[in-house]
């Protein structure tokens, strides 16, 4: 049941290549407009930032406007603006640091400028209700590869571990690149795989059992790509299924021994995994089987609430909106490595 | 009626509330001019809401927004486009976009022929050719200010320069003696929009789109690099 006592959110996403508007009130998710550059960025074979800028500019008030009518509501009927502050591109954040507090300003209403990876862990509640108290947030996409512990997300975050080199999402890239599959890698790669075998080559899990929560993905990017090189040197086919197959298996294999064992080590008992790469099936299937052995509860949003999205800007807006959080001020600066422990800048 | 102006084309973050009321004329209500090129998104909307306080105003009070529309280094331009354009849509107020350098040719009030160039970083400028504060006649146009002249078809001095290209190039342009102003005002944008929305000739007034004139710094890869050596 919505209740009208709960806050009308717009929530705007600008940190990569996806316009993201969205409305929630409360926990309940009313509109999720996006609009994508993906296609401009597909030739130059990763995001290109001034390309994704120029097209935040164009597709900001044709958004907004399809998020507002998707969710029966008027600009008026919105009590505040929430807006990813960073972190991400610099000149992309801009845009919908810019738009928002120009809605701000005209409606009269509280801008919070909040963080993109708590807002990727609050986008869960839409989906699944309140988030359990704590929990441990796994937050893969090509941006990030981090590992969260969560007591409370409206105000306080606590990172574990994070990437030392390439984001998750970015290894899919570059090895989609290596075996000629396109832009973006995550879903070209998810589906070769299912075509392959997953032990057929033993690529290299980096900082498997260091005892941390960091992760490696760049010397697991240069192993396949030499033993690619290999193949082709040698004039012999190049088994691209086996390859996605096994390189996909490693990623997910590190990603979710990690995230049980932050689990285990803090008494946790659920997991939220979230960003673009919680899309991939196999990080699904193989979370899903870990955390039932380990008897830790799983929650994975749908595909759709895991990619860049307005929505989770919004959810995590009505979330400091009903925590009592100050609002931010309208000289919000756009702050492209905000770190995860400031949740509303 | 009440207009709105603002400018984020240049290193100046500058915004203006002009009074129109048709046939009566028009008069500044309040101004704030910064000049910050690193920081036109955290300046712009307080200063919006300091004019409007200012000038006892609210945000429903407003008629019209102008805005400059470049040419100028993207981030800044786009927060000001991005800042008027949310603003119309939101008031559903009308939003014209005016060149950033009519803006300047318009304040300069000139009745000669003059050029008008500003900072296009990469040693190069952004440039206009006036016939007079009225009219433009050429550009905008972005190039090394060395070529300026020459693509004008004229020699140095033949022609007087204003903007801070003048000030920042005078070797290569030949900088008028007096090459105010060097940057955009919201105030002449402010009047020059009520000049054209009153019926009366001026410089045009244009769509809320930004004059970038460069396409993006991006190339498609070449063949893939090879890790292994040898």
């Amino acid at each position: 049941m919505i209740r009208d006592s709960e806050p009308l959110v717009l929530g705007i996403e600008t940190s990569c290549d996806e316009t993201g508007v969205g409305v929630v009130r409360g926990t309940t998710l009313l509109a999720d407009a996006i609009a994508s550059s993906v296609d401009e960025h597909a030739r130059f074979g990763g995001v290109v930032p001034e390309v994704a800028s120029r097209a935040h500019l164009e597709a900001m008030a044709p958004t907004v406007e399809r998020a507002l009518a998707e969710a029966g509501v008027a600009f008026a009927d919105v009590d505040a603006i929430a807006v990813t502050a960073g972190p991400g591109l610099a000149g992309a954040l801009l845009v919908g640091v810019a738009a928002a507090k120009a809605y701000a300003l005209a409606l009269g209403k509280p801008l919070y400028g909040v963080n993109h990876l708590a807002a990727h862990v609050a986008v869960d509640q839409l989906e699944h209700g309140p988030l359990p108290k704590p929990c441990v947030a796994m937050l893969v996409s090509g941006g990030h590869s981090s590992l969260l512990l969560v007591p409370d997300v409206a105000t306080d975050v606590r990172p574990l571990g994070a990437t030392v080199d390439d984001a998750a999402g970015e290894a899919f890239d570059k090895i989609a690149r290596v075996l000629g599959l396109g832009f973006p890698g995550g879903p070209v790669i998810d589906r070769m795989a299912r075509e392959g075998t997953a032990d057929a080559i033993a690529f290299p899990r980096g900082k498997y059992d260091d005892g941390t929560y960091d992760f490696s993905f760049s010397g697991l990017k240069t192993a396949v790509a030499r033993w690619v090189e290999a193949r082709e040197r040698a004039g012999e086919p190049v088994p691209v299924a086996d390859v996605a197959a096994s390189f996909q298996e490693a990623v997910v294999d590190v990603l979710t021994a990690k995230a049980l064992a932050a689990c285990r080590a803090h008494g946790v008992k659920d997991l939220l995994v979230g960003g673009g790469v919680a899309a991939n099936s196999r990080l699904r299937a193989l979370a899903a089987q870990r955390c039932e052995a380990a008897g830790v509860r799983l929650r994975v949003p749908r595909p759709k609430l895991c990619t860049d999205n307005g929505a989770m800007v919004a959810a995590l807006g009505a979330e400091l909106v009903a925590s009592g959080t100050v609002p931010s001020e309208l000289d919000l600066p756009a702050d492209s490595a905000l770190p995860i422990t400031t949740i509303r800048l | 009626m009440l207009v709105l102006a603002f400018d984020t084309a240049t290193a100046a973050v500058t915004v203006a509330l002009y009074e129109w009321i048709p046939g009566a004329g028009v008069r500044p209500r309040a101004a704030a001019d910064a000049v910050d090129a690193r920081r036109h998104a955290e300046v712009l909307t307080p200063a919006i809401a300091g004019v409007l306080a200012e000038a006892g105003a609210v945000p429903a009070d407003l008629s019209a927004v102008a805005v400059g529309v470049g040419p100028g280094p993207y981030t800044g331009l786009r927060v000001g486009l991005m800042t008027a354009r949310a603003l119309g849509e939101a008031l559903k107020i009308p939003v014209h976009g005016i060149c950033s350098l009519d803006a300047i040719a318009w304040a300069s009030a000139r009745d000669e022929p003059f050029v008008v160039a500003t900072d296009a970083r990469r040693k190069e400028v952004y440039w206009a050719r006036y016939e007079s504060a009225r009219v433009r006649t050429t550009g905008p146009a972005v190039s090394p200010p060395a070529e300026v002249l020459a693509e004008l078809g004229v020699g140095p001095g033949e022609l007087p320069v204003i903007g801070e290209g003048a000030a920042l190039y005078p070797a290569q342009l030949g900088a008028a003696a007096d090459p105010l102003p060097l940057l955009p005002s919201a105030a002449a944008l402010a009047e020059l929009a009520v000049t054209r929305l009153s019926g009366a000739d001026g410089l045009p007034l244009l769509p809320p789109e930004p004059l970038y004139l460069r396409r993006p710094d991006a190339r498609a890869p070449g063949p893939r690099k090879k890790v292994s050596q040898g």
